[in-house]
C-alpha cells in the first residue's frame, strides 16, 4: 500500500490552501512518498513510554507585565496590504459557506 | 580592481589605525560586489546610500572616541529572513514582493546599537527551506570557488558573500544546517549558536524550535566577535536563553589541552561520505591533539534517524508558520476571480510559493493531520527525545564532537533540483544540532578537487565559547581559512 | 405533550470570556473596544513576518482565579498548542490555545435554574486560555473587511460537562457563571461588548437511554435570551426530525437573530482538521504550588458564600441575600452600611427597596453609587434618633445616591430635619386642633376619617418633618380627652 495517495496529497493540499495541477500533485505524490519511505525507518525504533519533546529547552515559558505599549499606527499597519479602504483590510467577499466561529 | 574586503580583525586594525575608515570599508564592499556580484548574485537589495550615510557617522564617532563597539563601522550583510525596519525582507519569495518591515529584528537592533553597517540582504533559498540557494525568486547564488556549483543553503548569500570577499562578516539562519553547510562549501567560519543564543525575534519562521541566527565569518575569532554582540536575553522571544550577553572572544586563548573530543563511529557506516571528508576531518583533530587534546571515540545510536527525525518536525512547524502568508496583510495577491476566500488563498499560495516550500508545507500539514499525527509527528518528537539522550551520554566523555559539516564538498546547481530526498540528504550532519539545541561551527579543514571541505565541531547545549574556542585554536594552527577563492 | 417531556434534553456549554485585562495575551497591543479599526495592532496582531509570542502575566493570574473559583483543579504544567485554520481574521493562520494540557481541569458550578429550587452541580471539563480572533465584516457587496483590534485579545474557553438538561438551566448556567467571574475581576463578562460569548451544544435522547444523541452546536450566543430562544428553537428542531423517524445529522449552526431561527453553518463532510501540536515559539506554563496558592488567598468571598454569611451572620431572608450578592460591588457597599448601622435587616430593607428602586429607575448598576456606605448608614441612624422621618430620607436619597455627601449637611439645607421638639409639636397640634372644632366634633360624632383630616394638617404645618406616628399619638391623646 502507497504511504500516501494522490487523493491524500490533495485533501493535504486543501488544508494547506495550495491548489496543485495535475503535473503538480503527481509530482508531489512521488516526492512525498519518496520522503514518507524514507521515515518509515522511524518506525523500527521502540519508542513506547518515551516522552515526546516539543522543545530543547526544559525551561519554562517567561511573563512579561500586563502593560500596554504603543503599536503600529492603522497607516502602518495597512501599508503593505494588497487590499485596503484606508482603515480596514479588505478580501473578497467571505461566503456563507466559508464562515468560520 | 577592488580587492577582496579584509577580515574583522584586520578590519578593525585598520580603522583605528587610521589606514582606513567605514565610509572607505563601505566602498569597498560595493566596489568588490560590482566585480564579482553579477556572477554570484549574493546580494539582495544594496543600501549603498543609507549604508554610506551610518559609515560616516561611524567615522565621526571614532574620530569622537565615542566607538560603542569593536564592530562600530563594519559593514555586514544580513540575511533575508531577518527584517529590518524599513527594509524589504523577501525571504527570496514572491509571495513576499514588495513587503517592508516595520519593525527590526533584535538581531538587527543589537548590530546597529553595536555600530555596525548593514550594506545589503542576502540571497537565500526561499523562506530558508533548501540547501543550495537555488531556491530563490531571484535565482540561485553561484559558489566563488567553482561557479557552476553551489554555495550551499539557505544562507548560501550570506557564505559567499563572505567568501568572495564582498563583505566581512554576515548573519545567517540555521535550521538544520542552513549556515554550516554553506560555510562549509564556501570555505568559511559559520556557525549555529545554542538554541536560544540569539533572539530569533525578526527572523522570519521557519520552524521555530529549530532556527537560530548565527555569524558567518572568516574566522573562529570573527564569528566570536559577531557572536558576542548579537546574544543575550531577549524578552520578545520566549524562547530565548535568559542568558547574558557572551563574552566568547575572551576565551579565545588557544588552548586545548586536555580537551576530550568525540568522534561519533556512526559517520563513517552513513552512506554517500566521502572518503576525502573523513581524511581531513582526522587530519583535523590529529592536529587539535598535538595542540594537548585528547580523542576517543563515541556512539550516537539515533543519529541515523536524525534526517528523518528532523525533516518531519521542521515541516510540520513550517506547516503553521508560513500559514500567515495569504494575501490579506502584506505581500502579494493573487485574484480571487469571483468566489469567496478560499480561492483567494489557495491561488495566492500556489503562486507564491515555490514548490520546495509548497512540498514542505505539504509534508508538514500531512505529519500533523487527524490520522498521521501519532505516526509521524508525534513519533518524530519522541526520536528527538532518544537523539537528546544519546548527546547528552556522549558529552558525558567528551567535550566536543568533531564531525564533517557535509558527506560531499560543494555540488553542481541542478544536480540535485529534480530528487528532493537526496538533496535533503546533504543535511546528514548538520541537523542533530538544531534537534539538540548544540551549538555547531563549521571551519575549513581542507580541499577536495579545489573545493572547501568542512570541519564541524559540537559543543554541549550553552558551551558555545569552547566550540569556538577549539575553532580558533585549530586556525592558529591551520591556513585553510586564510585561502582565498580564485575569483 | 411536548419536546422535553418525550425527550430528554442534553445540552453542554462551551463559554468564551474575555479577560480584563489592559494589554493582549502575547503581545503588548492595548485592549480597548470602539476604537477604530485597526489601532490597537502591532506586529503579533498582524502576525507580521518575524513576530514572536510573550505571555501575560495578568492573564495567567486572572485565568487561575476562574479556575479557583469554579473548583478546577489547577495544573501546573499546561501547553500552549495551535489550532490551525484559515480565515482573514486569523492572522497568524492559526489560533494559539490550549489543547491536550489546559490550565484548568475538572471543576464545577451549583446552579439554581429558579428560584426555589435546588442547585444542580454541573461539570467543568476545562478552562483553557486562548486568544481572540479579529473581527470581519461582511457587509460589503464585493468584499468584505478586517479589523483586527481584537486579534490576540485574552481570553478563558470554559467547557462544560452535557450536564444541563433545560433551556432555562442552561441560562442559570451561563448568569451563574458570569457572575462569579464578575465577582472575581476575572472579566467585566459585558455581553455586548462581546466580553462572554456561548456556544450550545444540543442533542436528544429518548429518557431512560444513557448514550448521547447526535449533537449540534450553535456557536456565538451573544445574550442570555437569543441563548435561551436558540436552544428552545433546536431542541423543538431536533424533537421534529426524531419524530418523524429521522436521524440527526452533525453540523455546527448559527443563530439568526432577526428571523429567530438557527441555521447551518457547517456539516460533518467538511469536518475540521485543526492539526494542534504544541506552540513551539512558546515553552510550557508552569506554576508552582506556592503561586497558585498565593493567587487563592487573593481570592475574593465567592458569591455563594458570601450569601451563606448574610443568611447566617446577618439574618436576612434567602431571596434577599441572593439579591444583595448578585454583584460584588452592591454586596460590598450593603455590607460596609450594615456594619456601620448596625441593624443588617434594616439596612436590606431599605438597599432592597429604595437603593435598588433608584438604581433601576436609572438603569444604572451599583457602581454608579456615589454615596459612602457609611454616609448612608449615618443616614438611616438619623432617621432611627428621629432627626429625618423615612420620608425625608426618601426625599434626600436620589441626591445623595449618585451625588453623595453627608446626610446630616444635606438635611440641615434642605431644612428637612424633624420636628423632634414635643412642646413645639405638641403646640401646634393644640393650634390645630383650635382652628377645626368642627372636625373636632365629627370625630367625637365616630367620623374616623377626622382624624386623618387633622393628621394631614399637621403634617403639612410641619411640611412633612414631623414623625407621623407621634402627631397621631398626641393628637388621639387630646381627642380622646
Ligand atoms: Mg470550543
Ligand atoms: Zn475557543
Amino acid at each position: 500500500m502507497p504511504r500516501i495517495t494522490r487523493e491524500q496529497v490533495l485533501y493535504t493540499a486543501r488544508l494547506a490552501r495550495l491548489r496543485l495541477t495535475d503535473d503538480e500533485a503527481r509530482a508531489m505524490t512521488r516526492h512525498l512518498e519518496a520522503i514518507l519511505d524514507y521515515a518509515a525507518q522511524l518506525e523500527t525504533v521502540d519508542t513506547e513510554g518515551v516522552e515526546p519533546m516539543s522543545h530543547v529547552m526544559a525551561l519554562e515559558t517567561p511573563l512579561r507585565s500586563d502593560a500596554p505599549q504603543a503599536g503600529l499606527s492603522a497607516d502602518d499597519a495597512l501599508a503593505n496590504a494588497p487590499g485596503s479602504d484606508g482603515t480596514h483590510f479588505l478580501v473578497p467577499k467571505i461566503l456563507d459557506s466559508e464562515t468560520q466561529a | 580592481m577592488a580587492a577582496p574586503i579584509a577580515s574583522l580583525i584586520e578590519l578593525c586594525a585598520d580603522l583605528e589605525s587610521g589606514r582606513s575608515s567605514a565610509v572607505a570599508l563601505v566602498e569597498n564592499v560595493f566596489a568588490r560586489a560590482d566585480e564579482v556580484d553579477g556572477a554570484l548574485q549574493t546580494l539582495l537589495h544594496p543600501r549603498r546610500a543609507a549604508a554610506l550615510e551610518e559609515a560616516a557617522v561611524s567615522d565621526a564617532r571614532r574620530a569622537a572616541g565615542r566607538l560603542r563597539s569593536p564592530l562600530d563601522g563594519i559593514p555586514i550583510a544580513i540575511k533575508d529572513n531577518i527584517v529590518q525596519a524599513g527594509e524589504p525582507a523577501s525571504c527570496a519569495s514572491r509571495i513576499l514582493e514588495g513587503y517592508r518591515s516595520p519593525f527590526s529584528a533584535t538581531a538587527v537592533e543589537r548590530l546597529r546599537g553595536a555600530g555596525a553597517v548593514i550594506v545589503a540582504r542576502t540571497n537565500m533559498d526561499e523562506f530558508a527551506m533548501g540547501s543550495s540557494t537555488e531556491n530563490s525568486v531571484r535565482g540561485p547564488s553561484r559558489n566563488p570557488w567553482s561557479l557552476e556549483r553551489t554555495p550551499g543553503g539557505s544562507s548560501g548569500g550570506s557564505a559567499a558573500a563572505v567568501s568572495a570577499g564582498i563583505v566581512p562578516l554576515a548573519l545567517g539562519s540555521d535550521t538544520g544546517g542552513s549556515i554550516r553547510q554553506p560555510a562549509s562549501f564556501c570555505g568559511v567560519v559559520g556557525m549555529k549558536p545554542t538554541y536560544g543564543r540569539v533572539s530569533r525575534r525578526g527572523l522570519v519562521a521557519f520552524a521555530s524550535s529549530l532556527d537560530q541566527i548565527g555569524p558567518i565569518a572568516r574566522s573562529a575569532r570573527d564569528c566570536a566577535l559577531l557572536l558576542d554582540v548579537l546574544s543575550g536575553a531577549d524578552p520578545g522571544d520566549s524562547t530565548a536563553l535568559p542568558e547574558a550577553a557572551l563574552e566568547s572572544h575572551r576565551a579565545l586563548d588557544g588552548d586545548v589541552s586536555g580537551l576530550r573530543i568525540g568522534l561519533p563511529k556512526e559517520i563513517r557506516e552513513t552512506p554517500g561520505v566521502s572518503p576525502e571528508v573523513l581524511t581531513k576531518v582526522e587530519e583535523a583533530v590529529a592536529e587539535l591533539e598535538r595542540a594537548g587534546a585528547r580523542s576517543l571515540e563515541v556512539s550516537l545510536p539515533h543519529t541515523r534517524f536524525a534526517l528523518a527525525t528532523y525533516y518531519l518536525i521542521s515541516t510540520a512547524e513550517a506547516s503553521g508558520n508560513l500559514a500567515r502568508f495569504d494575501g490579506v496583510r502584506y505581500g502579494f495577491r493573487a485574484s480571487s476571480d469571483g468566489g469567496g476566500v478560499t480561492p483567494m488563498y489557495e491561488r495566492t499560495r500556489s503562486a507564491g510559493f515555490g514548490d520546495e516550500v509548497k512540498r514542505r508545507i505539504l509534508l508538514g500539514t500531512f505529519a500533523l493531520s487527524a490520522g498521521y499525527y501519532d505516526a509521524y509527528y508525534r513519533k518524530a518528537q519522541q526520536l528527538r527525545t532518544l537523539l537528546l539522550r544519546d548527546f547528552e551520554a556522549a558529552f558525558q566523555h567528551c567535550d566536543v564532537l568533531a564531525l564533517p559539516t557535509t558527506p560531499q564538498p560543494a555540488f553542481r546547481i541542478g544536480e540535485k533540483t529534480g530528487e528532493p530526498l537526496s538533496m535533503y540528504l546533504t543535511d546528514v550532519f548538520t541537523v542533530p544540532a538544531n534537534l539538540t539545541g548544540a551549538p555547531g561551527v563549521s571551519l575549513p579543514c581542507g580541499f577536495q578537487d579545489g573545493l572547501p571541505l568542512g570541519l564541524q565541531l559540537m559543543g554541549r547545549p550553552l558551551e558555545d565559547a569552547t566550540v569556538l574556542r577549539v575553532a580558533d585554536a585549530f586556525q592558529r594552527r591551520s591556513e585553510y581559512h586564510l585561502q582565498r577563492p580564485p575569483l | 405533550m411536548n419536546a422535553s417531556e418525550r425527550y430528554e434534553v442534553v445540552i453542554g456549554l462551551e463559554v468564551h470570556v474575555q479577560l480584563r485585562t489592559q494589554s493582549k495575551l502575547f503581545s503588548t497591543a492595548k485592549v480597548g473596544f470602539g476604537d477604530a479599526p485597526n489601532h490597537n495592532v502591532n506586529e503579533l496582531c498582524l502576525a507580521l513576518p518575524g513576530a514572536l509570542p510573550v505571555l501575560n502575566a495578568h492573564a495567567v493570574e486572572l485565568a487561575v482565579r476562574a479556575g479557583l473559583a469554579t473548583h478546577c483543579r489547577i495544573n501546573t504544567h499546561s501547553v500552549f498548542a495551535r489550532k490551525n485554520y484559515f480565515y482573514p481574521d486569523l492572522p497568524k493562520g492559526y489560533q494559539i490555545s490550549q489543547y491536550e494540557q489546559p490550565l484548568c481541569s475538572a471543576g464545577w458550578l451549583d446552579v439554581i435554574a429558579a428560584e426555589g429550587e435546588a442547585a444542580q452541580r454541573i461539570g467543568i471539563t476545562r478552562i483553557h486560555m486562548e486568544e481572540d480572533a479579529g473581527k470581519s465584516l461582511h457587509e460589503g457587496r464585493a468584499g468584505s473587511a478586517v479589523d483586527l483590534n481584537r486579534s490576540g485579545v485574552p481570553l478563558i474557553e470554559v467547557v462544560f460537562e452535557p450536564d444541563l438538561r433545560s433551556a432555562r438551566q442552561a441560562v442559570a448556567c451561563l448568569r451563574t457563571l458570569r457572575e462569579i467571574l464578575r465577582y472575581m475581576g476575572v472579566s467585566d463578562g459585558d455581553m455586548e461588548k462581546g466580553q462572554f460569548r456561548c456556544d450550545a451544544n444540543v442533542s436528544l435522547r429518548r429518557h431512560g437511554e444513557s448514550a448521547l444523541g447526535t449533537r449540534r452546536e450553535i456557536k456565538n450566543l451573544n445574550s442570555f435570551r437569543f441563548a435561551a430562544a436558540a436552544i428552545e428553537q433546536e431542541v423543538a428542531a431536533q424533537a421534529e426530525i426524531l419524530d418523524a423517524g429521522g436521524a440527526v445529522v452533525q453540523a455546527t449552526l448559527g443563530y439568526d437573530v432577526d428571523k429567530g431561527r438557527c441555521f447551518v453553518m457547517r456539516s460533518k463532510e467538511n469536518a475540521d482538521d485543526y492539526r494542534y501540536f504544541p506552540d513551539p515559539d512558546l515553552l510550557p506554563l508552569k506554576l508552582t504550588q506556592q503561586r497558585i496558592e498565593a493567587i487563592r488567598a487573593t481570592l475574593p468571598e465567592l458569591p455563594e458564600q458570601r450569601r451563606a454569611r448574610f443568611e447566617q451572620d446577618l439574618g436576612l431572608r434567602a431571596d434577599d441575600a441572593r439579591v444583595l450578592t448578585a454583584s460584588r460591588t452592591l454586596a460590598d457597599w450593603f455590607e460596609v452600611a450594615a456594619l456601620a448601622h448596625g441593624a443588617p435587616q434594616t439596612v436590606a430593607k431599605w438597599v432592597l427597596r429604595d437603593v435598588l428602586g433608584a438604581l433601576r429607575e436609572r438603569d444604572r448598576d451599583a457602581s454608579a453609587l456615589a454615596l459612602q456606605p457609611e454616609h448612608f448608614a449615618k443616614l438611616l441612624a438619623l432617621q432611627d434618633a428621629g432627626r429625618i422621618t423615612a420620608k425625608g430620607v426618601r426625599q434626600l436619597l436620589p441626591e445623595l445616591l449618585f451625588e453623595g455627601g453627608d446626610p446630616e449637611t444635606l438635611l440641615r439645607a434642605r431644612g428637612l430635619e424633624a420636628v423632634s421638639d414635643s412642646a413645639e409639636l405638641e403646640a401646634l397640634v393644640t393650634r390645630v386642633l383650635d382652628e377645626n372644632t368642627a372636625v373636632q366634633k365629627s370625630y367625637a360624632a365616630g367620623d374616623t376619617r377626622a382624624l386623618n383630616f387633622l393628621m394631614g394638617k399637621v403634617m403639612r404645618e410641619t411640611r412633612g418633618r414631623a414623625d407621623p406616628q407621634r402627631v397621631r399619638a398626641l393628637l388621639l391623646g387630646k381627642l380622646e380627652r
